[in-house]
């Protein structure tokens, strides 16, 4: 079957029930999504599908009919994201595992609210695990890149 | 038995474990410095100076950092010690975790090994913490943990900084036919001033490792620090906001295989019946062998992909055998529980008489509480994993792990080559908190590696597998008494606290042929050496023969004991009707770094000021690892539940090396122990983890975080750790507000079980 992941397209023989994030993984060999969970409870592996945050690690291969975006695809011509920017200006990542997920929804999140609330970052970060407690850190960043630089 | 000879033998009886075979080398063996392992593998053009560095004619510089990054910021502080007295900032630095060696020793996991308390400077302990770090090098032990990195190379890792720069200088001296004193560096130029002229260090390296290391190398005073004690980027920033494969499960060599295991859920236990042929036939599998080893009985499936590893290790057909312990959770919490009324009891700590003090006792002046914490998994975000290759009788290991030289030295008497033909490649941890210090997942993958033919096999464990076969935090219960004095002070304290033996149970797991006696200081670890003075204050440890593996989970006895010790002292200043700040501040007088903890924290708290209704404060302090930690946690009654609004933490590190890392390690430290008290517990069925993956084994979500304030104090005159500085009293001081807001003493955790959290 056919993907386009990070605005290449690729080709991909596999059973079309294996999850989004094996075939991302072990097959197309793009690593920048993590394995945390398996059931969509920690977000680790998140990607954008058209644009919205999608837990990869429980979507079918074969049930993929959009544009595939992973961390590996947000930078362009060299410059990061300006989502992955404010990460590195805050400091945030400690293990560092589970931030392309955590980074893949705050980038959907500003897409669809430009300057969020507190609330609005609760409520999209939600599903998205820290072990590290970078909490914080994650919220001054998207504040940050909302143009509010001077957040928590 | 005096108490040194007491405490050496207990305490080498309890290292048994890494203690194998090394002590018998003899005196001489600590005073001839290891190789340096890096004269094995010099690219062309680059030398090395000492096991901590290599330039490149290149210019590139190359800085060991031989520590696991598992997220708590050591890579960059390390490098940052080579690079301080090599006079380069971090930005022109690469840095490595370097191969397992012997040089990478880590002398100070041992030296607070001893049992004394970490502010007795007498001969004694001295003498202790001196032969415990001398023990530490004879063993090799390189080893990630017990909040000691940045100690242990304070500094060893400057000087080896310094001397490099003092024969590049001499090297540059040569070349330009100057003298050395006449010459200055500058990022990693040499500048002969008067005349203009500079050197390079890369075009100046080789002439330069040559020449003899200077035998005394004068350090920078603290004044003079460019990178030491200011925050630095961190090394490591970049690869983790683009996602680079730096993790264990990134891993990736040509014509790798997949895999993954189905251990045995109940510890200790075979399979007495199984049936593989259908796991065997499904898509994908290669091949399902089974396991054997210290760790666990089980099978490994080999795939073409770990997804269709996952699904064939799920359909394998297995019937597990019966416990060596018992099969329900009432039955072992009632174990513990019992043990701590009233098993055998040594004293770890024994002030005063407090038998006598109790004796008397007027019974309304007489408080008795029993506290309880439950099992716990460290549950990493990085599930564990490994990747092993078997080639031409050399063994590779790629392995997300504490411990290089033992993972070492247990794969290559696996795979039957010789320890020199085995390579440890050590990757970024995903999170670790001391799960990584243990080496099942180097054991299977090495089993594993070698049913490939030579085809290097990468083995993911599942999020279940991780849970459910884990090393756990011990659980463990105490009984704790105070009488009260006509101060409201206390007059003596009792504390018996129970819980398995850590170090026995990583003996069964590492040296099972060793006998594992003696006691486990990590029991009482946060309860027997605390800054109070109590005239009478006994402290007990208690052994629970269960064989639940348990391990070492960040702060270790620390989470225990933080716990019950604090909230206890809480009850004790509601008992004697005292404001518990104020307490500590007269029971920890004799000690001015606690007390400056104490007075920072509240004054940042504005401890003291009235609340609005429904709203409260706890309070906590521990001092572990060396650092002197206090808490204020400021929580909410909200419709939704119980809200934590703002966390204060006061630290007191003595030298803050890095206070941007040491603020996050505080704050991540809390959100770690705020975890596991809000709503963390394994529970176990027919002798199995009920609890599988993180809907049922949570941790602390963005919405539920605090926001933090975090002071550094650098007040005491021995430098302390920080990665699980910050986990002990967060519990406490949690619970302690919930007894401010609600009027209830929660005394067992989690505390979800009698409250609710928003």
């Amino acid at each position: 079957m056919q993907l386009e992941v990070d605005g290449r397209q690729i080709d991909i023989q596999v059973d079309p029930q294996m999850p989004l994030l094996w075939a991302l993984r072990d097959v197309a060999g793009i690593l920048g999504p993590k394995f945390g969970c398996g059931i969509a409870a920690c977000g680790a592996c998140t990607v954008l599908i058209d644009g919205a945050p999608v837990r990869s690690c429980v979507l079918p291969v074969g049930d993929v009919t959009g544009r595939v975006t992973t961390i590996e695809g947000l930078a362009r011509d060299g410059a990061l994201h300006r989502v992955q920017q404010a990460w590195l200006d805050e400091q945030v990542a400690q293990c560092g595992y589970c931030q392309a997920g955590q980074i893949m929804t705050a980038v959907a999140l500003l897409e669809e609210i430009p300057d969020p609330t507190d609330d609005d970052i609760d409520k999209a970060m939600a599903g998205n695990l820290c072990r590290c407690g970078t909490y914080p850190r994650i919220r001054a960043a998207i504040k940050r890149a909302a143009g509010n630089a001077t957040g928590a | 038995m005096s108490r040194l000879g007491t405490i050496t033998r207990r305490t080498f009886l309890g290292l048994a474990a890494v203690a194998a075979g090394g002590i018998a080398v003899g005196y001489y063996y600590y005073r001839k410095p290891y190789p340096n392992p890096l004269e094995d593998d010099l690219a062309e053009g680059e030398v090395t100076f000492n096991p901590y560095l290599k330039i490149g004619s290149d210019e590139t510089i190359t800085v060991i950092a031989p520590r696991a990054e598992m997220g708590q910021g050591i890579s960059t502080t390390l490098a940052a010690f080579v690079a301080e007295e090599l006079d380069v900032t971090l930005d022109r630095v690469k840095v490595e975790h370097g191969p397992p060696s012997y040089a990478y020793y880590n002398a100070a996991m041992l030296e607070e090994g001893g049992g004394f308390n970490f502010w007795d400077n007498s001969f004694t302990a001295e003498t202790v913490r001196g032969m415990m770090g001398v023990a530490g090098k004879m063993l090799g032990l390189q080893a990630t943990g017990g909040s000691t990195a940045a100690r242990d190379g304070f500094d060893r890792m400057r000087q080896a900084g310094a001397a490099a720069r003092a024969m590049l200088v001499d090297a540059a001296a040569a070349r330009l036919g100057v003298a050395a004193t006449e010459l200055e560096t500058e990022n990693g130029t040499i500048v002969h001033t008067a005349s203009g002229r500079s050197v390079t260090y890369g075009s100046v390296a080789t002439d330069a490792a040559k020449l003899a290391p200077p035998s005394e190398v004068r350090l920078r005073e603290p004044a003079q620090w460019k990178l030491l004690g200011k925050p630095q980027p961190r090394v490591d920033m970049l690869d983790k906001v683009t996602g680079a494969p730096i993790f264990g499960i990134d891993v990736r060599q040509p014509d790798m295989l997949f895999a993954t295991v189905r251990m045995s859920p109940v510890f200790g236990a075979k399979p007495v019946r199984s049936d593989i042929s259908a796991a065997t036939a499904m898509p994908g599998v290669l091949k399902i062998v089974p396991i054997e080893s210290t760790y666990g009985s089980g099978f490994g499936v080999i795939a073409e992909n770990t997804w269709a590893a996952f699904k064939a290790a799920e359909a394998i057909d297995v019937e597990w055998g019966e416990p060596a312990y018992p099969r329900t959770h009432d039955a072992i919490v009632s174990m513990i529980a019992d043990a701590a009324r009233s098993g055998d009891a040594s004293a770890m700590r024994d002030d005063g008489d407090v038998d006598a003090a109790f004796a008397d006792a007027p019974p309304e002046r007489v408080i008795e509480s029993e506290y309880s914490v439950p099992y716990l998994a460290h549950a990493p975000m990085e599930p564990m994993n490994c990747t092993a290759r078997l080639k031409d009788g050399v063994l590779d290991v790629w392995a997300p792990n504490q411990m290089p030289v033992l993972v070492r030295w247990f794969c290559s008497d696996i795979a039957g080559v010789p320890g020199e033909r085995t390579n440890v490649h050590t990757t970024s941890m995903g999170g670790a908190f001391g799960r990584r210090g243990e080496l099942d997942y180097a054991i299977y993958a090495t089993i594993l590696a070698k049913e490939t033919d030579g085809r290097p096999v990468q083995v993911t464990w599942t999020r279940e597998e991780d849970m459910r076969r884990g090393v756990y935090r011990p659980a463990s219960a105490g009984l704790f008494r105070a009488r009260i004095g006509d101060d409201g002070l206390p007059v003596a304290v009792d504390m018996r606290i129970a819980a398995q033996n850590m170090m026995a149970s990583l003996t069964s797991r590492l040296f099972p042929s060793l006998p594992a006696g003696g006691s486990d200081p990590s029991i009482t670890d946060g309860s027997r050496n605390q800054p109070y003075t109590i005239p009478n204050y006994r402290v007990s440890e208690i052994q629970v023969p269960l064989t639940i593996p348990v391990s070492f989970w960040r702060s270790v006895g620390n989470s225990v004991n933080g716990f019950f010790h604090e909230a206890f002292m809480d009850e004790i200043a509601h008992a004697g009707g005292i404001d518990p700040v104020e307490m500590r501040r007269k029971l920890m007088a004799d000690f001015p770094a606690a007390v400056a903890v104490v007075d920072k924290v509240a004054e940042m708290s504005g401890w003291g000021e009235t609340l609005p209704e429904g709203k409260a404060r706890g309070f906590a302090f521990t001092l572990s690892f060396g650092s002197w930690c206090g808490q204020v946690v400021q929580i909410a009654d909200t419709p939704a539940g119980i809200k934590l609004e703002k966390m204060w933490i006061a630290v007191d590190v003595g030298t803050a090396l890095d206070p941007g890392i040491i603020e996050t390690q505080m704050t991540s430290g809390a959100v770690f122990g705020l975890s596991a008290a809000m709503g963390q517990e394994l529970t176990f069925r027919d002798g199995m983890v009920e609890q599988s993956n993180f809907h049922d084994f949570d941790a602390m979500r963005m919405h539920q975080a605090p926001e933090f304030e975090v002071a550094v104090l650098e007040n005491f005159h021995k430098m302390g750790g920080v990665g699980e500085v910050g986990t002990p009293p967060a519990a406490p001081a949690l619970a302690n507000a919930i007894f401010a807001l609600t009027g209830k003493r929660i005394r067992s955790l989690p505390l979800s079980k009698e409250a609710a959290f928003a």
